[in-house]
C-alpha cells in the first residue's frame, strides 16, 4: 500500500534536491527559481510536522476531526515571506546584471557574450 | 577603603591626567603624584594592624553568578608589594616630568601610568582569583601602550606587540588555570581555597591548573624560555622601564607564585618546574647581560637573571626560602630602579645608550656616576648594601636545601656562584663602561652635564635606603620582611634575624669567590676593549626567543591567510555549495548513528489522484533538471510544482494554505517572467560535468536527508502545543478559523514582525532598482513580440469585469477570515492579482496613471498604512491597560446588515492587508518601471547600462 506520508516525503525529497540544484548553479535566474522550489519544500516540510489526518476538518464546529492548525499558521505566512524574498531576488540579480554585465553569481563578466542559439 | 585606594588611580587619577594634561603638562603631573601619594598614605594607616599580622578583607558582590566578586585583601604581602608600587610610582612620576620631551605626550604618559597603577594595586589586593585575572590582563594591556608609548618608532610597536602576546598569552592559560582551580576548590576567594589544601591538590585536574597558572606566571616575570619579550620592550621610555621592567609589573609573576604558594608548596611539580625554570633562567641570563653594549640591555637581563633568583628561591620550598625571596624583592626595586633612571639619564644627556660609544661620562655627571656607582654595588652584592644580605640568604638556603644531594650538593653551590660572579661582573662593566674606562667615544660635539635635581632625587632616595638596608637591616627591613613572609607561607616562619655579619660559612666564601672571580673576568674582558667586538646576539643563531617567536607569528598569519584564501573564494558558487555539504555533514553526525526508523503512527492510504500529482510531480522535476538551460520553460514547470503544492494543501484540510500559495504562485511567476525579460533567455553552459556531478550528489544527499526526516517526522506520533489554540480559538480569540485566529490575535507579535520583513523587502525593492533603467528587446529570440502592440480588446474587457468582482471577493475573503478560510493575507494578494491583471491589459503606465501611483510611491503609502493599523492597533490595546495587541470582540447588531461578528483583531488583519497588497505591487510596479521598451525592433536582449556611463 501506498501511504500518503510515503508520497510526501519523497515529494519533499525530490523537490529539495531539484532546488539544491539549480541554486548551485552558476546563473543568477537559475539561483531564483532552485530557491523558490527550496521555499515549497520547505513549507510542505513544515506543514507535515503536525502529521496528517485524513478526512480533518480545518474549522472548528464542523466535525470531530480537526487538523493541527498551529503549523499552518507558520506555513502561511512562510509562503509570504518566500514570496518576498523571491521579488527581491529578481530585482536583485538584475541589479547585478545591471552592474556588472553579467548574471553570472560571482559577478564574472562573460568572455563569450551569449549563447550561440541566442544570437540566431 | 581598599576599594577607593584602587578607584582613586584607576579613574581619578587615569582620566583627570589626561584631561588636565591637555591644560597644562606641570598640573598633570602634580596630579598623578599626589594621587600616589594619597595611596601611599593610605596603604600607611593599616600599618598597626598589618604589624599585628592581621588581614583586612573587603567583599562586594559583582558577577555572582561567575564567581566574579570584588574580594580585596591586605595582608601583609600585599601590604608589602602595594607600598613598593606606590613608592616607586611616586618617585618615578617626579623622574617622569624632567625626562620627557616637550615633544612627548604628558597626559598620555601620566594617564596610562596611571591606569598601569591602579591595576597592579588590583593584582595585588584580589582575593579572588577571577578579579585577580582581570587585574593582570589590565597590567598586559596598559604595559603594552606604555612600551608602545613612542608610537612612531617600528621597534617600540614590535617590542609592544610581542610582550603583549607573551605575557597576555600566558595570562589566558592562566585564566583557564584559576577558573580549573576554582572548580576543583568550590570557590574563587584565595584565603578560602588555603584551607582546602589537600583536597585541591588530591584532585587529578589540580595539575593542569597549576601548570597553567604557573604558565602565566613564568611569562609575566619574564622566565627562560619566555624572557625574550623583556629586553625587546626596552624600546620603552626610561621612566617606564624602570617602574614596569624592574620593579612592579615583571614582578607581578613572582607575587602570584608567593599568594599561590600556600595552596601549590608541597608538590612535587610545583617545585620542580620553579626551582628548574628560575635556576636556569638565573644563570642563562647574568651570562647573557655582561655582553649586552646597550645599557637598558644589560640591566634588562640582569633583571630577568634576579625574577629567576626570586623563582628559585620560592621552588626551593625550605623554611626560610621565602623570607629570603621577599627581601630580594625589596632590595631588587631598590637598586634596579635607580639603575634605570640612571641609564635614562646617560640616554637624555649623551643621547646614546650604547656602552661602546660611553665611556669618561664621570668627569661630566659625578653625582650620576656616584648613584650608579652604589646601586651597581647592591647589584653585585657588595657587603654594606642590602643586595649583600639577600644574595647571602639566598646562597644559604640553597646551599641547605641540596647538602644531602650526591652530586647536587657541589653543583648548585658551584654554578649559583658563577652566575653571581657574572652578576659582579656586569655590575662593574655597568659602571666602569659608561662612567670610567678611558674618554668620552662619542662625537665631540655632545657635551653631557648632570642633570637637574629633579632626575637625581629619586635614584638618590632609593640608593641611600639601599645603603641604610645594608647597614641596618634587622631594624629597617625586619619588621616587613617578616610579615610579608609569613603572609605568603601562611603560617608563622621560624625564627630569623636579618644581619650583616653571620661568621665565617660557605655563603660568605661563595660571596668572596664571585666578587674576586667578577672582578677577574671583566678585567680579563676589557683589556684593550675585547668585550666591545663580541656580538652576543650573533651566538645563538636562530635559537632565540624572538626569532622562533618571530617565525611562529608569521607562520600563523601566512597559513591563516592561506586558509582564508582557500575558504573566501569570492564565489558564491562554492559558497551555497560548502554551506550546504557542512549542513548535511552535521546532521549527519547526529543522524546517522542514532539508527532511528519509522515510527509506529498508522498511515494513511493513498488514492489514485495523489499517485498521478507525484507521478507528475517527479516527471516535472526531472524536466528542470534536464532542461535548465532554458528559463522559460523552467519558470512554468516551476509554476506547476507550486500547484502541486497547494492540491497538497488542499488535499490535507489547509485551505488557507491552499488558497495563499495559490494566488502568491500568480504573482511570483509573472514577477519571474518580468524578471526574464531582462535576462537571457538561455543559460549558457559552462560547468563542467564533474562539477555537474559533484552538484547533483550535494543535491541528492541533501533532498533523501530532508525526506527521510520528514518521513521520520510523519510516521510518529507527538505532543503537540495546539490543544490549546483549538480550545481558546472560539472563547478568547473569538472565531472558528484557527489558523487566523493563531496569526492575527494568538501570535499577533509574530505576525506583526512578518509584515515588518514583508515591508522591509518591498522597500528593499524599491530602493535596489531605484536609478536603474534597462532596455529590453521588443521580441523574443524566435520573433515573438514580448509585449502587445495594442493590448487585446478581450483581455481588457475580461480585466475591466473582474476588477470590481475580485475587489469585492477580497472584501468577502477577508471578512469571513475570522471564521472561514480567508484573512487579511489571502484578501490582500487576491486584491494584488487583480490589480496586477489591469498592469498586464492595460500597459504599465495607463495603469500606474489610473491609479495615480506616482512611480510607487502609493504602495509605499499603502505599505505604510498597512502597518501603521496593525501597530495602531497594538498600541490600542495599552488604553486598556493590557499588553501590546490584546484583541477584544463583539457581536454588535447594525441596522440592515443584522449580527456582525467584530474583534479588533480584524483591525490587525487590515493591516496585514493593506501592507501584503502594497509590498507585493511595490514590487511588481518597480520591476516593470525598470522595463523599458527598446526603440529598435527584433534586438533581443539589448542591455542598456546608462547608470555605468
Amino acid at each position: 500500500m501506498i501511504s500518503i506520508e510515503f508520497l510526501l516525503a519523497t515529494g519533499i525529497a525530490v523537490v529539495t534536491a531539484t532546488g539544491l540544484y539549480l541554486m548551485l548553479q552558476s546563473r543568477t535566474f537559475a539561483v531564483v527559481l532552485g530557491l523558490s522550489l527550496l521555499g515549497y519544500a520547505v513549507n510542505v516540510f513544515l506543514f507535515s510536522m503536525g502529521g496528517h489526518v485524513s478526512n480533518a476538518q480545518p474549522i472548528l464546529g464542523q466535525g470531530p476531526l480537526l487538523t493541527d492548525p498551529l503549523p499552518q499558521a507558520l506555513v502561511l505566512t512562510a509562503i509570504v515571506i518566500g514570496f518576498a524574498t523571491t521579488g527581491f531576488l529578481i530585482e536583485l540579480a538584475l541589479r547585478n546584471r545591471h552592474e556588472s554585465g553579467s548574471d553570472h553569481v560571482d559577478s564574472l563578466t562573460d568572455a563569450e557574450p551569449t549563447a550561440p542559439e541566442e544570437r540566431a | 577603603m581598599l576599594l577607593a585606594i584602587v578607584m582613586l588611580p584607576l579613574v581619578i587619577g587615569t582620566l583627570f591626567s589626561l584631561w588636565i594634561g591637555h591644560r597644562s603638562r606641570v598640573l598633570s603631573a602634580l596630579l598623578a603624584g599626589s594621587v600616589t601619594l594619597i595611596c601611599i598614605a593610605g596603604f600607611l594607616s593599616y600599618t598597626p594592624q598589618i604589624m599585628l599580622g592581621e588581614s583586612i578583607i573587603h567583599t562586594q558582590s559583582w558577577v555572582p553568578q561567575l564567581g566574579l566578586d570584588i574580594v580585596l585583601r591586605l595582608d601583609g604581602l600585599s601590604w608589602m608589594f602595594a607600598l613598593l608600587i606606590t613608592v616607586i610610582g611616586s618617585l618615578i612620576v617626579l623622574y617622569a616630568a624632567y625626562y620627557l620631551a616637550p615633544e612627548d605626550s604628558v597626559p598620555k604618559f601620566y594617564s596610562l601610568m596611571m591606569l598601569f597603577m591602579a591595576a597592579m594595586l588590583g593584582v595585588v589586593l584580589s582575593d579572588n582569583v577571577l578579579l585577580l585575572v582581570v587585574f593582570w590582563e589590565l597590567t598586559s594591556l596598559s604595559s603594552f601602550l606604555l612600551v608602545g608609548y613612542w608610537g612612531h618608532l617600528p621597534e617600540a610597536r614590535a617590542g609592544a606587540r610581542q610582550a603583549l602576546a607573551v605575557t597576555g598569552g600566558g595570562g589566558l592559560a592562566m585564566l583557564g588555570g584559576m577558573v580549573l582551580l576554582g572548580q576543583i576548590a568550590g570557590t574563587y576567594n584565595i584565603s578560602e581555597m588555603v584551607v582546602l589544601r589537600e583536597t585541591v591538590q588530591a584532585s587529578p585536574m589540580f595539575v593542569p591548573a597549576m601548570l597553567l597558572i604557573l604558565l602565566g606566571a613564568l611569562t609575566k616575570s619574564a622566565q627562560f624560555p619566555f624572557h625574550f619579550w623583556l629586553p625587546d620592550a626596552m624600546a620603552a621610555p626610561t621612566p617606564v622601564s624602570a617602574y614596569l621592567h624592574s620593579a612592579t609589573m615583571v614582578k607581578a609573576g613572582v607575587f602570584l607564585l608567593m599568594r599561590m604558594y600556600p595552596i601549590f608548596a608541597g608538590h612535587v611539580w610545583f617545585e620542580g618546574i620553579v626551582t628548574t625554570a628560575g635556576l636556569v633562567t638565573l644563570c642563562f641570563a647574568a651570562f647573557v647581560a655582561l655582553f649586552k653594549h646597550d645599557l637598558k640591555g644589560l640591566l634588562a637581563y640582569s633583571t630577568v637573571s634576579h625574577l629567576g633568583l626570586m623563582t628559585f628561591l620560592i621552588g626551593l620550598g625550605s623554611p626560610l626560602a621565602p623570607v629570603a625571596a621577599v627581601f630580594h624583592v625589596l632590595n631588587h626595586a631598590s637598586f634596579k630602579a635607580p639603575l634605570f633612571m640612571v641609564a635614562g639619564i646617560v640616554d637624555h644627556e649623551t643621547h646614546s645608550r650604547d656602552m661602546r660609544r660611553l665611556g669618561g661620562l664621570y668627569r661630566f655627571m659625578p653625582i650620576t656616576a656616584l648613584l650608579a656607582l652604589i646601586a651597581s654595588a647592591g647589584m653585585a652584592g657588595v657587603p654594606g648594601t642590602n643586595g649583600f644580605l639577600s644574595k647571602e640568604m639566598y646562597f644559604t638556603e640553597a646551599v641547605g636545601h641540596f647538602a644531602t644531594h650526591l652530586w647536587l650538593s657541589w653543583f648548585i653551590p658551584l654554578l649559583i656562584t658563577l652566575a653571581g660572579a657574572f652578576s659582579v661582573a656586569y655590575s662593574i662593566r655597568l659602571v666602569h663602561d659608561t662612567f670610567f674606562n678611558g674618554r668620552l667615544r662619542l662625537d665631540t660635539s655632545i657635551h653631557p652635564h648632570e642633570p637637574p635635581w629633579g632626575m637625581k632625587l629619586p635614584s638618590l632616595f632609593l640608593v641611600v635606603v639601599c645603603l641604610l638596608v645594608g647597614i641596618l637591616p634587622a631594624w629597617l627591613a625586619g619588621p616587613v620582611v617578616e610579615v610579608a613572609a609569613s603572609a605568603m607561607v601562611g603560617q608563622p616562619l621560624p625564627e630569623f634575624h636579618l644581619s650583616l655579619w653571620h661568621g665565617f660559612n660557605l655563603p660568605l666564601l661563595m660571596s668572596v669567590v664571585a666578587l674576586v672571580l667578577g672582578g677577574l673576568i671583566y678585567a680579563a674582558l676589557i683589556h684593550q676593549n675585547k668585550i666591545h667586538q663580541w656580538l652576543s646576539e650573533s651566538w645563538f643563531g636562530v635559537i632565540q626567543g624572538k626569532t622562533i617567536f618571530n617565525v611562529a607569528i608569521n607562520g600563523l598569519f601566512e597559513a591563516s591567510g592561506k586558509l582564508t584564501q582557500r575558504l573566501e573564494s569570492g564565489s558564491l558558487q562554492s559558497y551555497v555549495f560548502w554551506l550546504m555539504a557542512a549542513a548535511a555533514f552535521a546532521v549527519g553526525l547526529v543522524m546517522w548513528p542514532s539508527s532511528l526508523g519509522t515510527g509506529s503512527r498508522p498511515l494513511i492510504p493513498a488514492n489514485g489522484v495523489a499517485g498521478v500529482l507525484w507521478v507528475l510531480l517527479l516527471l516535472t522535476c526531472f524536466t528542470i533538471v534536464r532542461l535548465e538551460a532554458q528559463r522559460f520553460i523552467t519558470v512554468i514547470l516551476v509554476g506547476f510544482v507550486g500547484l502541486v503544492t497547494s492540491m497538497t494543501f488542499v488535499a490535507l484540510s489547509a485551505p488557507d494554505l491552499a488558497l495563499t500559495q495559490l494566488s502568491v504562485e500568480v504573482v511570483s511567476t509573472v514577477l519571474m517572467l518580468m524578471g526574464l525579460a531582462l535576462l537571457p533567455a538561455v543559460s549558457p553552459v559552462e560547468t563542467s560535468l564533474a562539477k555537474r556531478l559533484q552538484h547533483g550528489m550535494l543535491a541528492t544527499i541533501v533532498g533523501a536527508g530532508v525526506g527521510w526526516l520528514s518521513w521520520l517526522a510523519m510516521t510518529r506520533e507527538h505532543q503537540s502545543i495546539s490543544w490549546y489554540f483549538l480550545e481558546n480559538a472560539l472563547s478568547v480569540g473569538g472565531g472558528s478559523n484557527v489558523v487566523n485566529v493563531i496569526l492575527v490575535d494568538f501570535r499577533g507579535y509574530d505576525t506583526f514582525g512578518e509584515i515588518t520583513v514583508l515591508g522591509i523587502a518591498g522597500l528593499g525593492v524599491f530602493a535596489l532598482m531605484q536609478g536603474m533603467r534597462a532596455r529590453r528587446g521588443s521580441a523574443d529570440a524566435h520573433g515573438r513580440l514580448l509585449t502587445f502592440e495594442q493590448p487585446p480588446l478581450l483581455l481588457r474587457v475580461v480585466a475591466a469585469l473582474v476588477l470590481p468582482f475580485a475587489l469585492v471577493f477580497s472584501v468577502y475573503i477577508f471578512m469571513r477570515g475570522h471564521n472561514m478560510p480567508g484573512g487579511g493575507f489571502i484578501a490582500g494578494l487576491i486584491t494584488a492579482v487583480a490589480l496586477v491583471l489591469q498592469f498586464m491589459a492595460l500597459g504599465q503606465e495607463k495603469s500606474m496613471w489610473l491609479m495615480k501611483a506616482a512611480g510607487g510611491q502609493l504602495f509605499v503609502r499603502w505599505l505604510g498604512m498597512g502597518l501603521g493599523i496593525a501597530g495602531l492597533t497594538g498600541v490600542g490595546a495599552f488604553f486598556f491597560s493590557k499588553p501590546f495587541l490584546t484583541s477584544a470582540f463583539g457581536h454588535p447588531v447594525v441596522p440592515v446588515l443584522g449580527e456582525l461578528p467584530l474583534a479588533s483583531a480584524a483591525l490587525f488583519d487590515l493591516g496585514v492587508y493593506g501592507t501584503v497588497v502594497g509590498a507585493t505591487l511595490l514590487t511588481v510596479s518597480v520591476l516593470a518601471q525598470v522595463s523599458q521598451r527598446s526603440p529598435q525592433q527584433n534586438s533581443p536582449d539589448v542591455l542598456a547600462q546608462e547608470g555605468q556611463a
